[in-house]
């Protein structure tokens, strides 16, 4: 596990989508827990899987890969489904799977290229380089709170 | 919660002001019905007093200023000097609704209406006639101020008696009697000092009257051993040279009216001790005040009884129960030989009353969310429950095993511990019934006619959420029962009614639902009228021939109104398909029955709660849905014959001689594309706002059951067709539909356009 105990230091949950590694911070991450089926909502956006039960309470799943424009690929069962909370709101980000917790200085961010016009834009706030491979780290409410935007 | 603990009181001031509106309410619904005895005009004096004094402390002037006025004309009423007829009372009626407006005006801090105020006022002082305008100063009577437990009584050059605690012992003392005394025996209950009342200023303010004598008391007080600390055991006996009046007397012990035995008489001494000397503390060794007069060595007894009282180790007067027993017990120690009255029953007869008066109903006040939070924890215990068995289950355990009938057994405790919860939210209809009698006050004055409301059934419960929202619905239906119902006085009388009309408020539980019914005895429903305003409106064809109770229903269309003339009370519009839509929304049905010349009936039929739902448990594309059961009217399987196309995508079946739309639920919730072999599908038949049906078209029915409703969040995703979501046994979420929604935004039939989409089913 990589620490560098700063004092300014922020920690992130890195995990995989699609071979490639992605990093929320870690206060916005409230649990971590298996995939179950999802039930699908009606004329939902594609990339929300549908709704889960966390504990009695009805929580979405959003298919962050598909949110993220990345290919489509097979469930299996390594795949879990992150619990982020923003504001007041929950949301389930599923993903591949949860490699570490990171702790970085804010110096080791750095701002992401413009990208061009796509789902991601605008989703990934910075890069980062950890033992030689490349993290994106996420802005969490551009990806949840955007959801109607992209829908409409 | 508020850190202002000044905020905190006041809201419990007006929390009690509810209850004690209601409880005005009652006793001027007693007295209209003519069962009324002399303590209910007390109830209802006390009720509006006790608001006066709290806004008093408040400094809710406006509010003060009115219910001083109309307590003035309910004393007169309480004094026997006034008859309560119609007029009076109806008057009395609207000063109770005009009164919990000014305590929520109060409350909200809004401005208050004075015009209103004014106008009632007059009403109010022209009941009092000629009789004499008591002064016009409210505030010189109120007393409820935060009391200090230190007080400074000017008690004069009196002995050493320097503590409080020589009220409760010793004399108040002038040396100048004039006049023929009063004789007031006051003797306080447990209650008094319950409700935080104070023996000492009571007494003093009769000190201020005039010049004043009083003796305690103490033969009542048991041994030491048989002494119950909560029970206050002793009496006073005030002489009072006075000139006041002795309304003025009874003023001073207003507040703790019902809370102690007062007695008083004016001049002489017929049955109370004699006058005895100043500047010496007495023993009465009687056991009631009417006894003869003590001897002296009962005086010296109670000189040596009061000073260990002094010593007594608090410096407040019997504040609290507790603190009247500490002081006590010195007094007992002191005086061990003298009368105690053999008879002990006085005392056992306190201690039973005092019992009795614990075991009358207590109530707690909750906090609502945490009431909520209950009724979540339960249930996600529910879920768990079914959960658990179905894993049992599943485990291939033998239905023998401990582990199975222990399983039946959690079972039968979680379904009692969901009812008892569910219970808690539960609240009498009474104050929704309540608040219809004004509507039905206000709306007979807005169109001129006599209308009496009878209510029963207020004591039924029902969910507090589903109170809340029949409130609007209701005051509609009472208003149009009144306003269209109930015909005018003349048309009465021609038809040889009663001239005064009658609407009557029932609620009762039947068969797991609540039924409210609205009925009256008016003229009935003019079905000819209806049916010819609805092909007027265009809303039926004009050769359309419709049985009795279809026309009752054209009633809930949108946009009927039946009087043809506008009145200012009700047919803005807004007509019974809001009605329907609410009770609807609320999981409920609304029904009408109507006999022509003898009245007509609303029914309303409603789940006890918003919590759990019956629901239906469908399959549709491998998907498990639940649907309000109160929806589904019918069930059917099809066969392929029974499908018509009508045009691509549209498709009829025939249900015996009708035609009803097909709606393929799996393609309009978009989780498959559309099925071409109808052979064996299940429809289920589901009523619509507008009495038409419509077929939902699934795979199977899995089960009937309650669920409970998962309130789905605004802030993600809302999904057309979709009310709420549940949880299942096996802890997968299923979701609930809304039937009406799914079918507008499937297929927009032109009916639907204007039929405004049914609310959520939110939890």
């Amino acid at each position: 596990m990589t620490n560098k105990s700063a004092s300014n230091s922020i920690e992130l949950l890195t995990f995989r989508i699609a071979e490639q590694e992605y990093a929320l911070d870690i206060m916005s991450v409230r649990e971590i827990r298996g995939w179950t089926h999802a039930t699908p909502l009606p004329h939902a956006p594609h990339y929300m899987k549908g709704v889960i039960n966390l504990r009695g309470t009805v929580l979405p799943v959003m298919d962050l890969s598909t949110r993220l424009g990345l290919p489509k690929r097979e469930q299996n069962d390594r795949n879990v489904i992150i619990v982020v909370k923003l504001e007041e709101t929950m949301t389930g980000l599923l993903v591949d799977a949860v490699s570490d917790i990171v702790a970085l200085s804010p110096e080791d961010l750095q701002q992401p290229p413009e990208i061009s016009s796509s789902a991601a834009a605008g989703v990934v706030s910075a890069l980062t380089l950890i033992d030689e491979r490349m993290i994106r780290v996420l802005d969490l409410s551009a990806t949840v709170s955007s959801i109607e935007g992209v829908a409409a | 919660m508020s850190t202002d603990p000044m905020a905190e009181i006041r809201a419990s001031f007006f929390i009690e002001c509810e209850e004690l509106l209601e409880a005005l309410q009652d006793g001027l619904q007693i007295m209209d019905s003519g069962e009324d005895d002399p303590e209910t005009i007390n109830i209802v004096f006390r009720a509006v007093h006790s608001i006066k004094g709290g806004a008093g402390a408040f400094g809710l002037e406006g509010l003060v200023r009115f219910a001083h006025r109309y307590e003035t004309v309910l004393d007169e009423v309480r004094a026997g000097r006034m008859q309560v007829e119609t007029d009076a009372l109806k008057v009395f009626f609207q000063a109770a609704d005009h009164l919990s407006d000014l305590v929520r005006f109060s409350r909200d801090d809004v401005d208050l209406p004075t015009a209103e105020t004014a106008a009632l006022l007059q009403l109010l002082d022209a009941l009092l006639g000629d009789e004499a305008h008591e002064e016009d100063a409210p505030e010189e009577e109120i007393e409820f101020k935060p009391m200090g437990l230190a007080l400074d009584l000017d008690l004069g050059p009196e002995e050493s008696f320097e503590d409080d605690t020589s009220l409760m012992a010793g004399d108040l003392v002038d040396p100048e009697p004039s006049d023929a005394p009063f004789t007031i025996t006051f003797t306080p209950h447990a209650e008094l000092f319950d409700t935080g009342n104070e023996p000492a200023l009571l007494l003093r303010n009769l000190h201020n009257l005039g010049t004043a004598t009083a003796s305690c008391t103490f033969a009542e007080l048991p041994e030491l051993s048989q002494l119950s600390p909560e029970v206050p055991h002793m009496s006073w006996t005030v002489k009072l040279h006075s000139e006041a009046e002795e309304s003025e007397i009874l003023s001073v012990f207003e507040f703790v009216e019902g809370l102690c035995k007062l007695d008083l008489q004016k001049g002489g001494t017929p049955e109370g001790p004699p006058p005895h000397d100043d500047h010496e503390a007495r023993y009465d060794a009687s056991v009631e005040s009417t006894a003869p007069a003590p001897s002296e060595p009962d005086r010296a007894a109670l000189a040596r009884a009061a000073e260990p009282a002094v010593t007594a180790p608090q410096d407040a007067p019997a504040q609290s129960p507790t603190q009247t027993a500490v002081q006590v017990a010195p007094v007992l120690a002191a005086v061990p030989e003298p009368a105690q009255p053999p008879d002990m029953t006085p005392g056992k007869e306190k201690d039973a009353k005092t019992a009795g008066a614990a075991a009358a109903k207590s109530v707690v006040r909750v906090d609502l969310d945490r009431i909520e939070r209950l009724v979540n924890l339960v249930g996600e215990l529910v879920i768990n429950q079914a959960m658990l068995s179905q894993s049992l289950e599943e485990s291939g355990l033998s239905p023998h095993s401990d582990a199975m009938s222990g399983l039946e057994e959690f079972q039968r405790l979680t379904r009692d511990i969901q009812d008892s919860v569910m219970m808690i939210r539960a609240q009498p209809v009474k104050s929704l019934f309540q608040r219809m009698s004004r509507i039905v006050r206000e709306a007979s004055a807005a169109v001129g006619k006599e209308v009496r409301l009878h209510t029963s059934g207020e004591g039924t419960e029902v969910d507090k959420t589903v109170i809340e929202r029949l409130a609007d619905p209701l005051t509609h239906m009472i208003r149009n029962a009144v306003d269209h119902g109930l015909e005018t006085r003349e048309t009465r009388v021609a038809a040889g009614k009663d001239p005064q009309g009658r609407v009557n408020l029932t609620a009762a539980h039947r068969s797991g639902r609540v039924v409210i019914e609205i009925s009256d005895d008016g003229a009935g429903i003019n079905r000819p009228k209806v049916q010819q305003l609805a092909v007027d409106k265009g809303l039926i064809p004009a050769d359309a021939n419709l049985s009795d109770s279809e026309i009752d229903n054209l009633l809930f269309l949108p946009g009927f109104s039946t009087a043809s003339v506008v009145s200012d009370l009700s047919g803005r519009g807004v007509g019974m398909d809001v009605v329907r839509t609410s009770i609807q929304a609320l999981g409920g049905r609304i029904t009408t029955t109507s006999e022509p010349g003898k009245g007509t009936t609303f029914s309303i039929s409603l789940p006890l709660t918003l919590a759990v739902l019956d629901g239906m448990v469908v399959k549709v594309a491998g998907e498990t849905l639940v649907l309000p059961l109160n929806l589904v009217i019918e069930t059917l399987t099809l066969e392929g014959k029974d499908v018509q196309m009508v045009r691509p995508g549209h498709h009829v079946i025939q249900v015996r001689s009708g035609f009803v739309p097909l709606f393929d639920l799996g393609r309009a919730l978009g989780y498959r594309g559309p099925i071409e072999n109808f052979d064996g599908s299940v429809v289920l038949l589901i009523a619509q706002e507008d009495e038409s049906h419509a077929a939902l078209l699934i795979d199977n029915i899995l089960d009937q059951r309650q669920v409970v409703i998962k309130g789905l969040d605004d802030s993600f995703h809302r999904a057309p067709g979709i009310a709420a979501a549940t949880i299942l046994g096996d802890g997968q979420i299923a979701l609930i539909l809304d039937p009406s929604d799914v079918i507008n935004t499937a297929v927009p039939h032109p009916a639907a356009q204007n039929i405004s989409p049914i609310q959520g089913l939110s939890a």
